[in-house]
């Protein structure tokens, strides 16, 4: 074949070119007339938004769900997603208000003592098959997180609760546990230790209820599919398309009912791309939904109103404490902190609004005996100082008896977020130290898997609540946790964790967690990145909304339409 | 052709098991495991759960159970979505994805030819060369940049309008299908296009086509029976490995679209590493891959007589 037009060709043409040409007007006449469109609406700055992800008139709010829950089972919950359905489908003992009070729910009143408590049930609380929830079902629920079986991973929050550990490790029948049904209204809980902060444990998912007989018709099926639960909250499960779509209802046996506003909890999109949820947004297709960086900058264009919220967690480097490792030095650490600059990482590096630069394991809102913890145990802090750090670095290089100190494996996540932080730090320290830093980039399950086999020096760490306490936080380092990935031993560390555990007095418990704050700013020397804000866009007419670090979020349960924004 | 085809059905069913033989073992290769979790469970729960998923027994009898549960067409239970069966998983959720791989490719093989005869009959001349960059575009433009342009487009489209002209993501209705399958079909149509051009090119200078014109046969008759016919057949052949690549590669427009087909699931479970997952999407692909490449060979012999001899 060369070059050469065979003049042949031609002939074919001519019949031909009418149809295609036809076709190709076509095809190009709508791909034009889409970039016109888009262009046009681009000019008038995204054009009349129709919200129809909020409908006044059926009270349906609109949402999109980044997930699906991988079941709801409310004993084997560990997800957020499945954390906020499943308080908005069932209710503990007690739960927290729009101000993060504790409130009466399934339980009308309650008496907490140093060992154990006692809940008197409310007669109206009900199931959605209209039969009475009572203290068995708690009962029940409670030995089945607990049951070896149940491989419950959230079985240690019920620790507290006498016996419970026992029964966990197979040591013990369920049937020790301490709680006890006196009578259907009347359950009576005995405690392993003193627990001042029982009371917020109970509003936490793994304490919600079960009714026995339900749970063992559905013979291992139970919280897999919408029939497969039965409902105590303010909503009930109507609809559940796995992977597609979850419908709550308003529960009409709900004792509180009066006090929904919402009537349908539709969340017909299941995905976790951001960009796909705030073009939902922006087509009016839901009623609320995050922000990642890049779709803040569109946001901020636009003119959309932003909210933001803190959302309770923290992140920070961890060291690999392995004796073994070169990370085990302090001087070699202590250089590390004396170059580590939250302030510059939030604002220079992450930019977006809510974020709060680390300066404690304890974040800025847990509280302390009066008021704020910290407050009243105000975090010792560094202000980066590089030659400082050199010193420490010339020191460690000393005690390590090395020339040269050898490159720092960081283990960190495949998001583009943990990325460009694990990139920036990188260069901190070669700028600084002259130090070369590894990225270990690896998935999550992975990244899990080595940091419990110890494979790493600098691992970027985060953790976020159970429960509203410190203590949440405080036994992270403790030797026996299982969480603390590193391998820190400290026996002063440990003591204090074990008197605030047993003690309810709360300066006791406080000046021990004062003190372990102390601990890991001298001996531990925690690398800190920032509190987790959450950006935001929410529909104007929505209101009453709940966000919050700890407990369902988002919560709709207090929430309702206004017909003008 | 009875016995051609019990052949290659006998030869499937080994790559088959090779596919999943592979799998398992580089599934186990990786650090970690399905049970590995943010909140660091007990040595006591570990166990527990190692004992319900059979994770406790060595790896070789693992091996050997999953392969006599697979040949029963048993793909056990899912280890993140813990009640369900990865059976129903594959069950509600292939059909999803395959009911928008078969539009995408039907918009791909067809606007494949139309273009790729298009700019045969244009070689070297204004038409011609505007496809063909838009083909290379559509080419290296990958497919998540083009769901994003895909739904942002709409997005703007239907603010633009003030009315919902098509969904912007969602699945149920056929306008919640458009928009995706196009975005799935483009580089397919693009590649298809390439090919088209030049097999046809080739076809426009044999000699039968000459042959044909002599007889003075009408142009349009020359055109659809003998060039267009002729040249498709390298399309048809490519045909089936599209179909599945476009069935099973279809992650990013799923998670774009928030459409709940197999492909978010394929791709969750590597991350997540859950095994029964990985394997049974894995080897269902893999068996539908290897059915598509049969299913096209017989195929091919009913288009090109000279293949059916063989």
């Amino acid at each position: 074949m060369g070059e050469i037009e065979n003049p042949a060709n031609t002939v074919s043409r001519t019949a031909i070119k009418q149809v295609l040409w036809l076709s190709v007007v076509a095809t190009v006449g709508f791909v034009l007339l889409m970039g016109l469109l888009s262009w046009a609406s681009d000019l008038t700055g995204g054009g009349p938004r129709t919200l129809s992800g909020i409908d006044a008139n059926t009270g349906t709010v609109t949402l999109v769900l980044a997930q699906e829950p991988p079941q709801l089972d409310s004993t084997r919950a560990t997800d957020q997603v499945s954390g906020m359905i499943l308080g908005h489908v069932m209710e503990g003992l007690l739960r927290y208000d729009e101000h993060q009070r504790l409130e009466a729910a399934v339980a009308e009143r309650w008496d907490l003592r140093e060992t154990g408590a006692t809940f008197w049930l409310r007669e109206d609380a009900l199931w959605s098959d209209g039969q009475p929830v009572t203290a068995h079902d708690f009962v029940f629920a409670w030995q089945t997180a607990l049951d070896p079986a149940t491989a419950s991973e959230y079985a240690f929050i019920l620790y507290p609760l006498k016996n419970a550990e026992a029964i966990n490790t197979g040591q013990s029948p369920r049937n020790q546990l301490g709680a006890r049904a006196i009578s259907d209204r009347v359950l009576e809980v005995e405690l392993e230790r003193p627990t001042s902060h029982f009371s917020k444990l109970v509003a936490f998912p793994t304490y919600f209820p079960l009714r026995e007989d339900f749970y063992r018709s559905r013979d291992g099926r139970y919280g897999s599919d919408a029939v497969d639960l039965l409902y105590n909250g303010p909503f009930q499960m109507v609809r559940w398309v796995h992977g597609a779509h979850v419908r709550l209802e308003k529960n009409p046996y709900y004792w509180d009912a009066e006090r929904i506003r919402i009537n349908v909890l539709d969340m017909p999109y299941i995905t976790s791309d951001t960009t796909a949820a705030v073009n939902l947004f922006k087509q009016g297709a839901i009623a609320t939904t995050g922000l990642d960086a890049e779709a803040l900058d569109n946001a901020l264009k636009l003119r959309w109103n932003i909210k933001r919220y803190q959302d309770g967690s923290v992140f920070y480097l961890d060291f690999n404490f392995r004796p073994e490792r070169i990370t085990s030095n302090y001087s070699l650490r202590k250089a590390l902190e004396l170059i580590n600059d939250p302030s510059e990482l939030v604002y220079k590096v992450i930019k977006i609004p809510g974020y709060q630069p680390g300066v404690s394991l304890f974040p800025a809102w847990l509280n302390g005996v009066n008021g704020l913890f910290r407050q009243e145990y105000p975090p010792p802090t560094t202000r980066p100082n590089v030659e400082e750090a050199r010193r420490y670095l010339a020191l460690a290089k000393q005690e390590l008896g090395v020339d040269a100190i050898p490159p720092l494996v960081l283990l960190t996540g495949d998001s583009p977020f943990s990325n460009k932080h694990a990139e920036y730090y990188q260069n901190l320290v070669m700028q600084t130290l002259g130090l070369e830093v590894k990225i270990d980039k690896q998935i999550f399950k992975q990244r899990l898997a080595k940091m419990t086999s110890g494979d790493f020096d600098l691992v970027a760490a985060g953790w976020g609540p159970d429960f509203d306490d410190p203590l949440t936080f405080a036994d992270l380092y403790a030797s026996w946790n299982q969480n603390n990935r590193g391998l820190y031993k400290n026996p002063e560390l440990d003591r204090l964790v074990r008197v605030a555990q047993n003690s309810i007095d709360p300066k006791t418990r406080m000046d021990a967690f004062g003190e372990i704050q102390n601990i890991l700013y001298e001996d531990v020397v925690l690398l800190h990145n920032y509190e987790r804000g959450i950006v935001y866009v929410q529909d104007p007419r929505l209101r009453g909304v709940i966000r919050r670090a700890v407990g369902t979020d988002p919560d709709y349960t207090n929430a309702f339409i206004i017909d003008t924004p | 052709m009875l016995r051609y085809t019990i052949r290659r059905l006998v030869q499937g069913v080994i790559t088959v098991w090779f596919i999943a033989t592979t799998t398992f073992v580089a599934m186990h290769m990786v650090p970690g495991d399905p049970l590995t979790s943010e909140r660091a469970t007990t040595v006591e729960i570990r166990r527990n759960l190692e004992e319900r998923y059979g994770l406790d027994r060595p790896i070789f009898e693992q091996y050997v159970i999953y392969v006599g549960n697979m040949a029963r067409g048993d793909f056990g239970i899912s280890f993140t979505q813990q009640n369900r069966r990865v059976n129903d998983i594959i069950r509600e959720h292939f059909p999803i994805s395959a009911t928008l791989g078969i539009l995408a490719i039907t918009f791909a093989a067809f606007g494949g030819i139309l273009w790729g005869a298009l700019t045969a009959l244009y070689r070297n001349q204004l038409p011609d060369v505007a496809i063909m960059f838009l083909v290379i575009l559509a080419i290296s433009v990958p497919s998540f940049v083009l769901a994003a342009l895909g739904q942002i487009t709409l997005v703007n489209i239907n603010a633009g309008l003030g009315v919902t002209v098509l969904p912007v993501a969602g699945w149920g209705t056929v306008q919640h299908m458009i928009v995706p399958s196009l975005v799935l079909g483009l580089g397919t149509m693009a590649f298809l296009t390439r090919l088209m051009r030049s097999s046809m090119l080739e076809i426009m200078n044999a000699d039968f086509i000459r042959t044909a014109r002599a007889k003075g046969l009408p142009p349009t008759r020359i055109f659809l029976k003998h060039q267009l016919r002729n040249a498709a057949l390298p399309v048809v052949t490519v045909l089936g490995p599209a179909i599945a690549a476009i069935t099973t590669g279809g992650f990013v427009v799923e998670l774009v679209f928030a459409i709940p087909g197999l492909g978010r699931y394929f791709v969750q479970a590597v991350q997540q590493l859950d095994y029964t997952v990985i394997m049974g999407t894995t080897v269902f692909y893999g068996a539908f891959l290897v059915v598509m490449v049969i299913i096209v060979d017989l195929v091919y012999g009913l288009v090109d007589a000279r293949v059916r001899m063989a």
